[in-house]
Protein backbone atom coordinates (compact mmCIF):
# COMPACT_ATOMS: atom_id res chain seq x y z
CA UNK A 1 0.00 0.00 0.00
CA UNK A 2 1.58 3.85 -0.91
CA UNK A 3 1.22 6.29 1.87
CA UNK A 4 2.57 9.47 1.65
CA UNK A 5 3.86 11.75 4.50
CA UNK A 6 3.89 15.22 4.80
CA UNK A 7 6.16 16.94 6.90
CA UNK A 8 5.98 20.38 7.77
CA UNK A 9 8.09 23.10 10.29
CA UNK A 10 5.71 23.22 13.45
CA UNK A 11 3.94 26.71 13.20
CA UNK A 12 5.96 30.11 15.25
CA UNK A 13 9.28 27.56 14.45
CA UNK A 14 11.30 30.01 12.00
CA UNK A 15 11.76 28.95 8.49
CA UNK A 16 14.24 30.70 6.67
CA UNK A 17 14.01 28.74 3.88
CA UNK A 18 10.42 29.67 3.05
CA UNK A 19 11.31 33.00 3.91
CA UNK A 20 13.73 32.61 1.44
CA UNK A 21 11.14 30.81 -1.27
CA UNK A 22 8.76 33.88 -0.68
CA UNK A 23 10.96 36.70 -1.37
CA UNK A 24 12.09 34.82 -4.58
CA UNK A 25 8.73 34.37 -5.58
CA UNK A 26 8.35 38.03 -5.42
CA UNK A 27 11.15 38.77 -6.87
CA UNK A 28 9.77 36.79 -9.73
CA UNK A 29 6.38 39.36 -9.08
CA UNK A 30 3.98 36.66 -7.40
CA UNK A 31 2.31 38.19 -4.25
CA UNK A 32 3.21 35.95 -1.93
CA UNK A 33 2.68 37.10 1.47
CA UNK A 34 3.87 33.52 2.94
CA UNK A 35 5.68 30.17 2.60
CA UNK A 36 6.68 27.32 4.28
CA UNK A 37 9.01 24.74 3.33
CA UNK A 38 8.89 21.11 4.77
CA UNK A 39 9.17 17.51 3.48
CA UNK A 40 7.25 14.49 1.71
CA UNK A 41 8.13 11.14 2.23
CA UNK A 42 6.63 8.09 0.24
CA UNK A 43 6.51 4.98 1.50
CA UNK A 44 5.65 1.04 0.32
CA UNK A 45 3.97 -0.52 3.18
CA UNK A 46 2.81 -4.00 3.98
CA UNK A 47 -0.14 -3.56 5.71
CA UNK A 48 -3.52 -5.32 5.81
CA UNK A 49 -5.97 -1.94 4.97
CA UNK A 50 -5.79 1.45 5.28
CA UNK A 51 -6.34 1.45 9.20
CA UNK A 52 -3.26 -0.90 9.46
CA UNK A 53 -1.43 1.25 7.30
CA UNK A 54 -2.07 4.69 8.72
CA UNK A 55 -1.18 3.15 12.07
CA UNK A 56 2.07 1.67 10.98
CA UNK A 57 2.93 5.02 9.49
CA UNK A 58 2.04 6.81 12.35
CA UNK A 59 4.30 5.01 14.66
CA UNK A 60 7.17 5.45 11.93
CA UNK A 61 6.55 9.64 12.13
CA UNK A 62 6.54 9.01 15.88
CA UNK A 63 9.69 7.20 15.87
CA UNK A 64 11.72 8.71 13.07
CA UNK A 65 9.87 10.63 10.10
CA UNK A 66 9.09 14.12 12.36
CA UNK A 67 10.78 15.75 15.36
CA UNK A 68 7.61 16.66 17.52
CA UNK A 69 9.35 19.37 18.96
CA UNK A 70 9.32 21.20 16.02
CA UNK A 71 7.72 18.97 13.19
CA UNK A 72 4.13 18.30 12.52
CA UNK A 73 3.14 15.64 9.84
CA UNK A 74 0.29 14.62 7.77
CA UNK A 75 -0.38 10.89 6.78
CA UNK A 76 -2.01 10.14 3.28
CA UNK A 77 -2.65 6.17 2.77
CA UNK A 78 -3.08 5.84 -1.13
CA UNK A 79 -5.71 2.72 -1.37
CA UNK B 1 51.61 7.80 42.36
CA UNK B 2 50.42 9.84 39.78
CA UNK B 3 46.50 9.79 39.62
CA UNK B 4 45.39 7.58 36.54
CA UNK B 5 44.43 8.58 33.13
CA UNK B 6 40.88 8.36 33.23
CA UNK B 7 39.54 6.72 30.12
CA UNK B 8 37.75 9.02 27.61
CA UNK B 9 36.26 7.46 24.57
CA UNK B 10 35.39 9.15 21.41
CA UNK B 11 32.49 7.71 19.16
CA UNK B 12 33.40 7.37 15.17
CA UNK B 13 30.09 7.31 13.20
CA UNK B 14 30.03 6.95 9.25
CA UNK B 15 30.74 10.79 8.38
CA UNK B 16 31.97 11.82 11.88
CA UNK B 17 34.98 14.41 11.34
CA UNK B 18 36.07 15.52 14.63
CA UNK B 19 36.78 12.56 15.85
CA UNK B 20 40.85 12.31 15.67
CA UNK B 21 40.76 16.04 16.56
CA UNK B 22 38.50 15.29 19.93
CA UNK B 23 41.11 12.06 20.59
CA UNK B 24 44.02 14.31 20.14
CA UNK B 25 42.52 16.96 22.48
CA UNK B 26 41.73 14.62 25.08
CA UNK B 27 45.21 13.31 25.01
CA UNK B 28 46.85 16.71 24.77
CA UNK B 29 44.70 17.07 28.43
CA UNK B 30 45.87 14.28 30.34
CA UNK B 31 43.10 11.91 29.49
CA UNK B 32 43.41 8.08 27.58
CA UNK B 33 41.58 8.44 24.63
CA UNK B 34 40.14 5.53 23.52
CA UNK B 35 38.45 5.17 20.05
CA UNK B 36 34.79 3.91 19.93
CA UNK B 37 33.50 2.49 16.36
CA UNK B 38 29.64 3.11 16.17
CA UNK B 39 28.88 -0.78 15.37
CA UNK B 40 29.98 -1.08 19.08
CA UNK B 41 26.86 -2.42 21.07
CA UNK B 42 28.64 -2.04 24.33
CA UNK B 43 31.26 0.21 25.15
CA UNK B 44 34.50 -0.64 26.43
CA UNK B 45 35.45 -0.10 30.17
CA UNK B 46 34.99 4.04 29.98
CA UNK B 47 34.93 6.95 32.55
CA UNK B 48 33.21 9.46 30.00
CA UNK B 49 32.66 9.95 26.51
CA UNK B 50 33.00 12.15 23.24
CA UNK B 51 30.35 12.42 20.68
CA UNK B 52 32.22 14.26 17.88
CA UNK B 53 31.35 16.48 15.43
CA UNK B 54 30.74 15.75 11.64
CA UNK B 55 27.94 14.48 9.58
CA UNK B 56 26.99 11.47 10.91
CA UNK B 57 25.14 9.28 8.35
CA UNK B 58 25.34 12.12 5.80
CA UNK B 59 22.90 13.86 7.87
CA UNK B 60 19.90 12.38 5.88
CA UNK B 61 16.36 13.04 7.51
CA UNK B 62 17.41 15.40 9.98
CA UNK B 63 20.86 15.90 12.09
CA UNK B 64 21.20 13.19 14.56
CA UNK B 65 18.27 11.23 13.31
CA UNK B 66 19.51 8.33 12.10
CA UNK B 67 22.96 8.14 14.52
CA UNK B 68 20.23 7.93 16.99
CA UNK B 69 19.28 4.41 15.88
CA UNK B 70 23.45 3.04 15.90
CA UNK B 71 24.47 0.26 17.73
CA UNK B 72 27.06 2.53 19.99
CA UNK B 73 24.15 5.04 20.63
CA UNK B 74 22.13 2.70 22.27
CA UNK B 75 24.85 2.12 24.88
CA UNK B 76 25.44 5.63 25.21
CA UNK B 77 22.03 6.33 26.29
CA UNK B 78 22.60 3.66 28.66
CA UNK B 79 25.76 4.84 30.12
CA UNK B 80 24.46 8.52 30.39
CA UNK B 81 21.75 7.10 32.19
CA UNK B 82 23.63 5.29 34.29
CA UNK B 83 24.93 8.69 35.50
CA UNK B 84 27.93 8.51 32.72
CA UNK B 85 29.72 11.89 31.60
CA UNK B 86 28.84 12.42 27.90
CA UNK B 87 29.66 15.77 25.78
CA UNK B 88 28.32 16.16 22.36
CA UNK B 89 30.33 18.37 19.68
CA UNK B 90 28.43 19.90 16.91
CA UNK B 91 26.30 16.57 15.14
CA UNK B 92 27.22 15.44 18.61
CA UNK B 93 25.29 17.68 19.95
CA UNK B 94 22.36 17.10 17.21
CA UNK B 95 23.02 13.58 17.93
CA UNK B 96 21.96 13.73 21.84
CA UNK B 97 18.91 15.94 21.45
CA UNK B 98 17.55 13.21 18.85
CA UNK B 99 18.36 10.10 21.28
CA UNK B 100 16.39 12.12 23.91
CA UNK B 101 19.19 12.29 26.06
CA UNK B 102 18.98 16.70 25.88
CA UNK B 103 16.24 18.86 25.40
CA UNK B 104 15.86 20.69 22.24
CA UNK B 105 16.61 20.75 18.58
CA UNK B 106 18.89 22.09 16.15
CA UNK B 107 17.53 23.66 12.53
CA UNK B 108 19.10 25.30 10.06
CA UNK B 109 20.88 28.27 10.43
CA UNK B 110 18.38 31.05 10.21
CA UNK B 111 21.31 33.15 7.77
CA UNK B 112 20.92 29.32 5.68
CA UNK B 113 24.40 29.74 5.03
CA UNK B 114 26.86 27.29 6.92
CA UNK B 115 29.05 29.69 9.09
CA UNK B 116 32.76 28.60 9.94
CA UNK B 117 34.41 31.33 11.78
CA UNK B 118 35.37 32.05 16.00
CA UNK B 119 33.03 33.18 18.01
CA UNK B 120 32.94 33.88 22.02
CA UNK B 121 30.80 32.46 24.59
CA UNK B 122 29.80 32.98 28.11
CA UNK B 123 29.91 30.29 30.27
CA UNK B 124 26.57 30.48 32.13
CA UNK B 125 27.29 27.66 34.13
CA UNK B 126 30.80 26.91 35.74
CA UNK B 127 29.29 23.89 38.23
CA UNK B 128 29.73 21.01 35.83
CA UNK B 129 31.71 18.25 35.07
CA UNK B 130 32.19 20.03 31.90
CA UNK B 131 32.81 23.61 33.05
CA UNK B 132 34.41 23.54 36.34
CA UNK B 133 37.61 24.99 35.40
CA UNK B 134 36.00 28.10 33.94
CA UNK B 135 34.13 30.98 36.19
CA UNK B 136 30.11 31.99 35.44
CA UNK B 137 30.62 34.62 33.24
CA UNK B 138 33.90 34.09 31.39
CA UNK B 139 33.92 34.71 27.69
CA UNK B 140 35.51 31.43 25.93
CA UNK B 141 37.11 32.03 22.38
CA UNK B 142 35.85 28.97 20.24
CA UNK B 143 35.21 28.45 16.78
CA UNK B 144 31.71 27.12 15.08
CA UNK B 145 31.19 25.43 11.80
CA UNK B 146 27.97 24.30 11.11
CA UNK B 147 24.96 24.87 8.72
CA UNK B 148 22.75 23.48 11.24
CA UNK B 149 23.21 24.97 14.41
CA UNK B 150 19.99 26.90 15.15
CA UNK B 151 18.97 25.77 18.88
CA UNK B 152 15.42 25.65 19.86
CA UNK B 153 14.79 24.64 23.28
CA UNK B 154 11.51 22.81 24.15
CA UNK B 155 8.38 25.59 25.45
CA UNK B 156 9.56 24.03 29.02
CA UNK B 157 13.47 24.14 29.17
CA UNK B 158 14.90 24.70 32.78
CA UNK B 159 16.92 28.56 31.86
CA UNK B 160 19.34 26.92 34.57
CA UNK B 161 20.19 24.43 31.72
CA UNK B 162 21.50 26.87 29.63
CA UNK B 163 25.56 26.38 29.83
CA UNK B 164 27.05 28.45 26.83
CA UNK B 165 25.50 31.20 25.40
CA UNK B 166 26.55 33.12 21.94
CA UNK B 167 28.01 36.60 22.74
CA UNK B 168 26.40 37.36 19.08
CA UNK B 169 23.53 36.27 17.36
CA UNK B 170 25.33 33.76 14.36
CA UNK B 171 22.74 31.59 13.69
CA UNK B 172 19.37 32.64 15.20
CA UNK B 173 19.09 30.24 18.61
CA UNK B 174 17.05 31.40 20.64
CA UNK B 175 18.20 33.60 23.15
CA UNK B 176 21.91 32.77 21.81
CA UNK B 177 21.73 29.60 23.24
CA UNK B 178 25.02 27.59 22.29
CA UNK B 179 25.17 24.77 24.69
CA UNK B 180 22.70 22.96 27.39
CA UNK B 181 22.79 20.17 29.44
CA UNK B 182 20.03 17.14 30.79
CA UNK B 183 18.42 17.66 34.49
CA UNK B 184 21.26 15.59 36.06
CA UNK B 185 23.82 17.87 34.68
CA UNK B 186 25.90 14.01 33.30
CA UNK B 187 25.00 15.64 29.60
CA UNK B 188 26.37 18.12 27.88
CA UNK B 189 26.41 19.32 24.40
CA UNK B 190 27.37 22.72 22.35
CA UNK B 191 27.84 23.76 18.87
CA UNK B 192 31.08 25.27 19.06
CA UNK B 193 33.90 23.09 18.90
CA UNK B 194 36.47 23.27 21.87
CA UNK B 195 38.30 20.49 20.39
CA UNK B 196 39.57 22.86 17.80
CA UNK B 197 40.66 25.13 20.48
CA UNK B 198 43.44 23.53 22.38
CA UNK B 199 46.28 25.10 21.74
CA UNK B 200 47.34 28.82 21.35
CA UNK B 201 48.46 27.94 17.50
CA UNK B 202 45.13 27.37 16.79
CA UNK B 203 44.12 31.19 17.53
CA UNK B 204 42.85 29.78 21.15
CA UNK B 205 43.12 27.44 24.31
CA UNK B 206 40.26 28.25 25.96
CA UNK B 207 38.26 24.64 24.56
CA UNK B 208 41.04 23.35 26.44
CA UNK B 209 39.84 24.61 29.86
CA UNK B 210 36.14 22.19 28.64
CA UNK B 211 38.49 19.15 28.15
CA UNK B 212 40.42 19.99 31.05
CA UNK B 213 37.42 19.91 33.52
CA UNK B 214 36.01 16.66 31.79
CA UNK B 215 39.63 15.44 32.68
CA UNK B 216 39.24 16.33 36.10
CA UNK B 217 35.77 15.12 36.38
CA UNK B 218 36.45 11.67 35.45
CA UNK B 219 39.68 10.93 37.34
CA UNK B 220 37.52 9.96 40.69
CA UNK B 221 35.78 7.28 38.94
CA UNK B 222 39.14 6.27 36.87
CA UNK B 223 40.73 6.37 40.69
CA UNK B 224 37.77 4.12 42.21
CA UNK B 225 38.33 1.91 39.44
CA UNK B 226 41.54 1.24 41.02
CA UNK B 227 41.18 1.33 44.23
Amino acid sequence: MRATVLVRPKQGILDPQGEAVASALGHLGFSVSMARVGKVIDLEVDAADEAAARMEVERMCDQLLANALIESYDVEIHA
Amino acid sequence: MASPQPRIGVVTYPGSQDDRDALWALSANDAQAVPVWHEDGELPDLDAVVVPGGFSYGDYLRCGAIARFSPVTAAIVEFANGGGLVLGICNGFQILCEAGLLPGALLRNASLRFVCRDVELVVERDDTPFTARCVAGQRLVIPIKHGDGRYVPPADLDPSQVVFRYLEDCNGSVDDIAGVCNEAGNVVGLMPHPEHAVDPLLGSADGALIFASLVDASRPRAESAVG
